[in-house]
């Protein structure tokens, strides 16, 4: 790993050791940028006047900072080892393991630790056998050819992040041009600032791109893949897919052939199937480009699918056309048996892709059913799972992609079902990120391999390969959708298929594949690269750029923009059931009435199996229910920490009583001695219940054991959990009076053990001011951890409501709610006790539960 | 007849919707045996000629399905209450409710193609016939839609249903004042709480996508 080797195993290496300004590189340096010598690593600047500045400056820092870093590479035959030691080297130069400076690293003769009595035992072991002469240990040393592939590769993704940071920083930037040609503006300068300093800059290799950079692209589209709209639609996408690319591709290929036939002496050369392979390369809808600039017009989520599906199921017909002129093109002759073979590969491929990411996503579920344990490697399970299908699936030349979405939709509903709540969210940041993070770099490595590649420009086969996949892809969408609007119940419109076939962006992909054919046998592979990299150039500049404007110009329908409501699942599910009733009784089994004998078949056999406990029961409405009313819980808490209610659930809980205020009222007193009696009884064993989950949770999180915690922290904790109390009293004792209150789920979440923290047993406490929300219903007083003791059926004693949760119950006399109290309360006694009967949990448990604590501080 | 039967329009200027360019006999006929069959020969269906199908068992808004069937403002205009039997026409009249919608809608005839569908979701719903869906009302729906499932306490059904009748009620009011009293869902505050959801594409059956229903012979 000299200096000098030029070949590097990553693509993302940059030699920068070729920059020592003794070696070669060394007078090739061009003069603008000075080595800045005594320059800090710089950072773009965040605000900086113009993006053209900021884009200059965060790009420059790449390449400087490896120029810094050039000179203090080891190089071991070029350079005396540096060292901070006292003494100087001597003679031989010793290597050093940069990673270990500070001079604890067991490689360095003995003689080192007569300087530094410190480092005695790691010298000791190794020095021994040594006759050579004495060398001082090095106390500083550096070794950048041991870090240096990790080293590179953080610099770039860092750079790639910087550049992401910076677009967003200048919004007025972003909203014109999409962040994609932005990446690539960047890559392309950066390649050309390397390519200036004299080095080779690195190329988006194929193997990186596909095994590493693609994937978690992949796996986010898959997991979180709208499967409502996009099994709705699955018959269009599927035409899309594969008609039209076949179609894409075969046109393309076949006019290409003609273009080179006809197209003079640089062209002739190239046979039908390089023509045919190149189209079936180019022809792909990229599911990287069409994602970056899709969710950034935030189209509807019909438009959304039916391109963006596409792409992502279009890779099955290219993997196939690719092997296969692959294949074609060496062979002699092309018989109508490989032919047929070909088709054949077709449905393996894309089958076999499918079904060997639904094994993945199969045994994923299944071994989510018994995380429960260990909660923190539960998101591992599915990047492992989804990644090992994808790698599977491409060692029997599958599809990789098909495998990977197949086996993201099937795990989701019963991981999710599974897992807990924090696991969810590790996975979706995880995915968001890397897909992110990925999505850059692989925007700024195609820049950088267009400054990298050899090219071979041709204006005939250029001009012509642009023309015709405009051509091929307009022909494409308008004959297609004609096709498939005899079918459609909502036909797509003329703008719906200006927008398809405006949205047919080229990428990487195309790149990568290209960039994979073997020279032997395509010499014009630089000739095709060039072209492909024009076409995706203009279809992400171009038709990126003014595909905004256009959607804005048509007034095509737009995303919504709201956050699922209750209301609207409960109304979508009510007309699913509809639908398939309605069905049912035309005697017409459709689209629906399938659908429903699925569901139902999920729900009997599968659930049980991947689901584990009461879960695989909870029906879908539920689940939701509780995945809101958690989140607003959280909310609600996080909200409360700052010290700030957001308006929203001020308003729900403000709303709380508007419903039905008077029947509670009349209700109240009805109350009998029995009621209560029972009302107690329900409350004591649910506590009791929710005590024993919570602690067998305890023991198996990220917080191994929440007794360890220091007795200040927990009390500084408390304390501010009733500082919370207190700024929340408003809104906690609204819903008091409201015996029928809808928080009940709410409380019920904060209990599910899933979604809990352990730690959080002082934090709970805001959430547990809930609870009197709902005094009927049992589920809501599990929230509260406390002893169950506490609610032994003694009526509590008045002492005891001086603290605790019968404060917060007898909050309701603060101003805020004043007016809502008093209508109500013609009953109070009764109200009262039921007031009582509730917090007599609250009081009690709360020394016992610091009991453990209080030895410990002590 | 056939303009009084149609669903959203007012006699006098029946509804362009109503008369589909084209009638097809052949899904009529369809219907027509369908309706036969349902009915037993006989020229009205009643509500135990429903119980007949099979799939329909399992469906956990059973009820609430049939009683549309049945329910006079789904059939006619400004009438209410229940009928007793239905003829073919009225089991028409129910289907065109659940017709796809066409290209050459301009946005008044979509507007008024939506609130159509909507209606008749909000009848179901609505099932005292006093234009508002109580927090009664709501409740039974869901806990009809979670029936499905026995081990299932009603408390929870409540809950989500007080749980969306908040929601529903800080979207269509607002801010309210602590003694105001939200009553009911309005066909309004219904229409509202719909917007998100392109009804106009959702609420169809494959079945009569061909051609529109001709119930407007």
């Amino acid at each position: 790993m000299g200096p000098g080797s030029a070949a590097a195993p990553a693509a993302l290496r940059l030699s920068a050791g070729r920059l020592l300004p003794h070696a070669a590189g060394g007078p090739r340096r061009p003069p603008e940028p000075p080595p800045p010598f005594p320059f800090p690593f710089p950072r773009p600047p965040l605000s900086p006047p113009a993006p053209a500045a900021m884009g200059a400056a965060a790009l420059r820092a790449l390449p400087w900072a490896l120029l810094l870093l050039g000179p203090l590479l080891p190089g071991q035959g070029l350079q005396a080892t540096p060292t901070l030691a006292s003494e100087p080297p001597q003679g031989q130069p010793v290597q050093l393991r940069g990673g270990e400076m500070g001079g604890f690293t067991p490689a360095p003769p003995a003689s080192a630790q007569e300087i530094h009595p410190l480092n005695k035992q790691p010298a000791n072991g190794s020095g021994e056998g040594h006759a050579k002469p004495r060398k001082a240990f090095p106390v500083l040393g550096i070794d950048y050819t041991h870090v240096r592939i990790p080293f590179e590769i953080s610099l770039w993704i860092l750079l790639a992040c910087l550049m992401k940071l910076g677009f967003h920083v200048i919004p007025s930037v972003s909203n014109i041009v999409p962040e994609s040609c932005l990446l690539i503006v960047v890559g392309l300068l950066v390649g050309g600032l390397i390519k200036g300093v004299g080095e080779k800059p690195p190329i988006l290799k194929s193997d990186i791109f596909f095994l590493f950079l693609l994937p978690p692209i992949i796996l986010d589209a898959g997991y979180f893949l709208p499967l409502r709209q996009f099994t709705e639609n699955l018959g269009t996408i599927l035409i899309f897919a594969v008609v039209g690319t076949l179609w894409n591709a075969f046109f393309l290929g076949g006019l290409m052939y003609a273009v080179c036939q006809l197209g003079g002496p640089g062209l002739n050369h190239i046979g039908l199937l390089a023509n045919l392979l190149f189209g079936s390369i180019i022809s792909a809808v990229d599911p990287v480009a069409v994602l970056a600039v899709f969710e950034e017009i935030h189209i509807n989520e019909l438009l959304h699918i039916l391109v963006f599906g596409e792409s992502l199921l279009n890779d099955a017909v290219t993997v196939v056309l690719y092997h296969l002129f692959e294949e074609f093109a060496n062979f002699e002759q092309v018989t109508i048996i490989d032919i047929i073979l070909g088709f054949l590969s077709f449905f393996v491929v894309s089958l076999g892709g499918v079904f060997v990411g639904v094994i993945y996503g199969v045994i994923a579920a299944f071994t989510s059913r018994f995380t429960s344990h260990i909660r923190v490697i539960e998101p591992l399970f599915v990047f492992l799972y989804s990644y090992m299908a994808y790698l599977s699936a491409e060692l029997f030349h599958l599809s990789g992609i098909m495998a990977l979405i197949a086996s993201g939709v099937v795990m989701r509903p019963y991981v999710e079902a599974n897992i807990s709540h924090k696991s969810h969210t590790t996975i979706k940041y995880f995915l968001k990120m890397w897909s992110s993070v990925s999505e850059t770099l692989i925007f700024i490595f195609l820049g950088v391999s267009t400054v990298a590649g050899h090219h071979y420009w041709n204006w005939t086969f250029v001009i012509s390969t642009l023309l015709f996949c405009l051509i091929a892809r307009v022909l494409g969408v308008l004959v297609l959708t004609w096709f498939i609007n005899k079918f459609r119940i909502v036909k797509l419109t003329p703008k719906d298929q200006f927008i398809i076939a405006y949205g047919g962006l080229r990428g990487a992909i195309a790149f990568s594949l290209c960039y994979l054919l073997d020279y032997k046998h395509f010499g014009m592979r630089d000739m095709f690269l060039t072209a492909i990299i024009t076409v995706i150039f203009f279809t992400v500049f171009v038709q990126g750029m003014t595909i905004r404007p256009l959607v804005d110009l048509l007034a095509v329908k737009k995303k919504q923009e709201t956050k699922r409501s209750i209301n609207e699942e409960i109304h979508t599910q009510f007309l699913d059931h509809l639908l398939t009733g309605i069905e049912d009784i035309c005697g017409h089994y459709g689209h629906h009435h399938w659908k429903d004998k699925l569901n139902r078949f999920n729900k009997k056999y599968v659930k049980k199996c991947l689901i584990a406990g009461e879960r695989s029961k909870e029906p879908q409405l539920i689940a939701f229910y509780h995945k809101m009313e958690m989140k607003q819980a959280i909310e609600l808490v996080e909200s409360g920490g700052i010290g700030k209610i957001p308006s929203a659930v001020s308003t729900v809980s403000i709303q709380n009583i508007n419903p039905k205020t008077l029947p509670v009222e009349r209700i109240l007193p009805a109350l009998s001695k029995d009621k209560e009696e029972e009302i107690r009884k329900i409350l004591r064993n649910n506590l009791q219940k929710t005590r024993q989950r919570l602690r067998s949770y305890n023991r198996h999180t990220l917080v191994a054991d929440p007794y360890e915690e220091a007795w200040n922290q927990m009390l500084l904790r408390r304390q501010k959990a009733r500082q919370l109390e207190q700024k929340m009293n408003n809104y906690l004792t609204v819903p008091a009076h409201k015996l029928d209150s809808p928080t009940m789920s709410r409380a019920r979440i904060g209990s599910d053990p899933l979604a809990y923290e352990p730690k959080a047993d002082s934090e709970n406490l805001p959430i547990i001011t809930i609870d009197p929300a709902s005094p009927q219903s049992p589920e809501s007083v599990d929230l509260m951890n406390e002893e169950p003791k506490g609610c032994g059926g003694l009526p509590p004693s008045p002492e005891e409501d001086e603290e605790g949760l019968v404060m917060r119950v007898k909050e309701p006399s603060s101003p805020g709610t004043d007016d809502v109290f008093t209508p109500g309360t013609g009953d109070s006694p009764s109200n009262q006790r039921m007031l009582r009967c509730l917090s007599d949990p609250g009081p009690r448990p709360e020394p016992e539960e610091g009991e453990p604590f209080i030895p410990k501080g002590q | 007849l056939g303009a009084a039967l149609c669903p959203g329009s007012s006699p006098p200027s029946p509804s362009p919707l109503c008369f589909p360019p084209t009638v097809t006999s052949e899904q009529i006929e369809h219907l027509h045996r369908r309706f036969k069959q349902l009915s037993r020969d006989q020229l009205t269906i009643r509500k135990e000629n429903f119980d007949s199908i099979p799939d329909l068992e399992f469906n956990p808004i059973r009820g609430k399905i049939v009683h549309a069937f049945f329910d006079k403002r789904n059939l006619r205009q400004e009438s209410d209450g229940l009928a007793d039997e239905i003829n073919f026409e009225d089991f028409l009249t129910i289907m065109s409710y659940f017709r796809p919608i066409e290209m050459n809608m301009d946005e008044e005839q979509l507007d008024r193609f939506r609130k159509e569908k909507l209606k008749f979701l909000f009848h179901m719903y609505d099932s005292d016939h006093d234009g508002k869906i109580t927090l009664q009302e709501y409740r039974n729906v869901v806990e009809e839609l979670l029936s499905g499932n026995p081990h299932l306490e009603k408390e929870s059904a409540r809950s989500i249903a007080d749980g969306a009748m908040m929601e529903a009620a800080s979207i269509c009011v607002g801010q309210m004042g602590p003694d105001q009293v939200y009553e009911g869902i309005t066909f309004e505050d219904f229409l509202k709480m719909w917007q998100g959801i392109d009804i106009e594409t959702k609420m169809h059956v494959r079945f009569l996508n061909m051609e529109t229903i001709a119930h407007c012979y």
